[in-house]
């Protein structure tokens, strides 16, 4: 293959009912989902759905119920066989496989985790565990060890010989993590994995599996119709509709330029402040050179009516802040700006979110500063901005970080 | 009545066909014939060789083993009562006769129930088999039976079976098709066979449903007692049949309770088979 993707798919479509070859054609000239239906009998599950999916991200594909995304998903093991379209994964095409080949893919690359666990009722948990490396016929000492070290990982350790239906819903959930995590594949496809939970318990196995996530790196196909958790797992997102991709991209790209009016309304119930980060709706920051005295700073923040500036050195590093008052004092007894500088400023990095920027926002004296990952100043946050982009304000959030570089090196 | 059409002669096929069965198939029914009666011989010699206190101790034990104290208790004081009553020997024949016919249709019923599971073909063809064999009465059967195995425990075996092995079948395949979908998806998602899936998921879990069939089928075998006492099988049937035709009303009662015992016994102990075990899980 050409690309470095995981997974590629081409065209993939799939019709259920009798007439799909006719459905086909219908779809070819472009015909909707309910004329189709209408005139064939047939659904358009999926609908000549194209993407790729990249090793080592989590690919989120989000839609309401009927919209296709279970279908599509079970389309990558060949739960369910497309009726059109190529699926390549890791360059192998895994529509025309043989039944051996399918299942060596499915023993080897791909697990699944499944919406209602489905776990099996009559095994303890560690069987449960055990149950893929059984089924490839690896030896009882070597599955059992995996199973146990996945048990771990999931943090089920102590329930090895309990019965699914002792657990609750969460930890049944693990064991379903657990058993797909014990091949060990590279692909992890997780159907609504977390929608039968509750929200805590939700919010709790999401931040798991991102944690999980960190340290091993799999690739992972997510469905769910949950927007919120789409934005907090997905490093992608496919959004579909009536079968069709609407739009594909990163959680930002979908909430700030949403391709059409389904987009759109799909996300403006969104909380903005799970999305937003300090990049969104950071000010160019108004800083003074260390090397200048303090009747520059004082001059520079009469100019701009405010009463405090940060300090920076030449390589635009954050060195603290300096008030009004203070730098008047300095100059009147011929001091440099380093007796009076405040280094106990507080700041944070531009991919804070801005949910979690309110308490510093609300308590810091003087606009929180915005560093990267070298403590180069980069903005400052205003209190005014961060409500306004709370509100949905476009005017306070930023079209791009890029520009904001920009403007900050004009300023500078 | 005047028909359109002349009466189809359906009789006249059917007689033909069983002659016809009975002439071309004598090896393989007298074949049959010696398995069958080899099986309920052994049954009746076993049963037989134990004496009647001490085979009762060991039931009761069994009934509080596989099911609860009340049920061995049970079982207890109704096989004393039958012992007591003089139909020891008659109910040993009976339960010989019902477990023989049981076993053969555990070991016919329930591959032909996983394959009808498996395969929608052979499923819509053996449905409406079973239909006919549970609905047909089963006097219209006996007649043959006695042709193709003539008088004794044979066609007694043989129409039991006949009349048992429907719950059986019909069980197996709604134990299997009732496995959730998304168990067996999963299963097929890990890269599974087709044997697989069978052995380590679907019938494991089909499990307390098959077993149920088994219990359906152990109560119309005995059912099936006193009809299969007609072509001559030994039993309690034969006790209730003969008092019924010679009108002694305490005989054929006493033979009765005797029936009823046994088909508590069998059905409670059956039934807490299945339901202990999914207890456990």
């Amino acid at each position: 293959m050409e690309s470095k993707a995981k997974i590629k798919v081409e065209d993939v479509t799939k019709i259920f009912g009798k007439n799909a070859k006719k459905a086909v054609q219908l779809l070819n000239k472009g015909e909707t989902k309910q004329e189709i239906l209408k005139k064939t009998g047939s659904t358009v599950g999926v609908n000549k759905a194209s993407f790729e999916v990249f090793p080592g991200e989590i690919f989120v594909i989000m839609g309401l119920s009927g919209s296709g995304k279970s279908t599509l998903v079970r389309m990558f093991n060949r739960l369910i066989d497309p009726t059109i379209g190529k699926i390549y994964i890791d360059g192998q095409e895994i529509v025309r496989m043989s039944k051996e080949e399918l299942r060596k893919v499915r023993r080897e690359k791909i697990s699944m985790v499944f919406q209602k666990f489905a776990l099996l009722p009559h095994r303890t948990i560690l069987e449960n565990a055990e149950f893929g490396l059984e089924i490839q016929g690896v030896d009882k000492e070597m599955r059992r060890q995996r199973a146990l070290d996945s048990l771990q990982l999931v943090g089920l350790s102590g329930y090895e010989h309990q019965y699914p239906d002792q657990l609750s819903g969460g930890m049944q959930q693990r064991v379903g993590l657990a058993r797909a995590l014990a091949n060990d594949p590279d692909i992890l496809l997780m159907d609504e994995a977390f929608s039968a939970l509750d929200p805590l318990i939700r919010k709790d196995m999401q931040d798991e599996l991102l944690d999980l996530q960190s340290n091993m790196e799999k690739t992972i196909i997510f469905i769910t119709h949950d927007l919120d958790e789409a934005l907090r797992i997905g490093d992608r997102i496919a959004l579909m509709k009536d079968g069709s991709i609407v739009q594909v991209g990163t959680p930002e790209e979908i909430l700030m330029n949403p391709s059409n009016d389904y987009v759109e309304r799909f996300v403006e119930d969104v909380d903005l402040s799970k999305v937003l980060t300090a990049n969104h709706i950071m000010k160019r920051a108004e800083a003074v050179n260390i090397d200048r005295g303090p009747r520059v700073a004082l001059e520079m923040m009469k100019k701009l009516g405010i009463s405090s500036i940060y300090v920076v050195n030449k390589r635009r590093e954050l060195l603290g802040a300096i008030t009004a008052a203070d730098a008047k004092k300095a100059s009147e007894t011929n001091k440099g700006i380093e007796t009076i500088l405040q280094t106990d400023v507080s700041c944070v990095s531009g991919d804070t979110l801005l949910t979690d920027l309110f308490d510093k926002v609300s308590t810091a004296i003087i606009p929180v500063a915005v560093t990267d990952e070298k403590n180069r100043l980069k903005g400052i946050l205003v209190r005014g901005a961060v409500i306004g982009a709370l509100a949905g304000n476009n005017e306070n959030i930023n079209a791009s970080s890029i520009q904001e570089v920009q403007k900050m090196e004009e300023v500078l | 009545m005047n028909n359109l059409l002349p009466k189809l002669p359906v009789a006249d096929w059917i007689d033909t066909l069983v002659d016809w069965l009975t002439t071309t198939f004598e090896g393989l029914f007298d074949g049959i014939t010696i398995v069958l009666e080899f099986i309920v011989d052994i049954l009746v010699g076993v049963f037989g060789f134990i004496p009647p206190i001490l085979l009762i101790i060991l039931l009761a034990l069994l009934a509080w083993k596989l099911a609860n104290k009340k049920i061995a208790l049970f079982t207890l004081i109704g096989l004393l009562l039958v012992d007591n009553l003089g139909y020891w020997e008659p109910m040993i024949d009976t339960l010989a006769l019902v477990l023989s016919s049981v076993f053969i249709s555990i070991i016919i019923g329930i591959p032909l129930g996983i394959w009808a599971s498996q395969n929608n073909t052979v499923r819509n063809i053996i449905v409406p088999i079973l239909d006919f064999m549970q609905t047909m009465p089963a006097f219209v059967y006996l007649i043959p039976a006695i042709f193709f195995f003539s008088i004794g425990v044979v066609p007694g075996v043989v129409s039991s079976v006949i009349f048992a092995m429907p719950p059986t079948i019909r069980l197996t395949i709604l134990g299997i098709k009732q496995v959730p979908s998304d168990i067996t998806e999963a299963t097929e998602s890990f890269g599974s066979t087709t044997s697989q899936r069978l052995i380590k998921v679907q019938l494991p879990i089909a499990m307390p449903t098959i077993l149920a069939g088994i219990n359906q089928s152990i109560m119309l075998a005995l059912s099936m007692v006193v009809i299969a006492a007609m072509v001559g099988a030994p039993g309690l049937g034969a006790d209730v049949y003969r008092a019924v035709t010679q009108i002694q009303i305490g005989r054929g009662f006493e033979a009765g309770i005797a029936i009823v015992v046994l088909a508590i016994i069998l059905d409670r102990i059956t039934q807490n088979v299945g339901t202990k075990k999914k207890g456990e899980i």
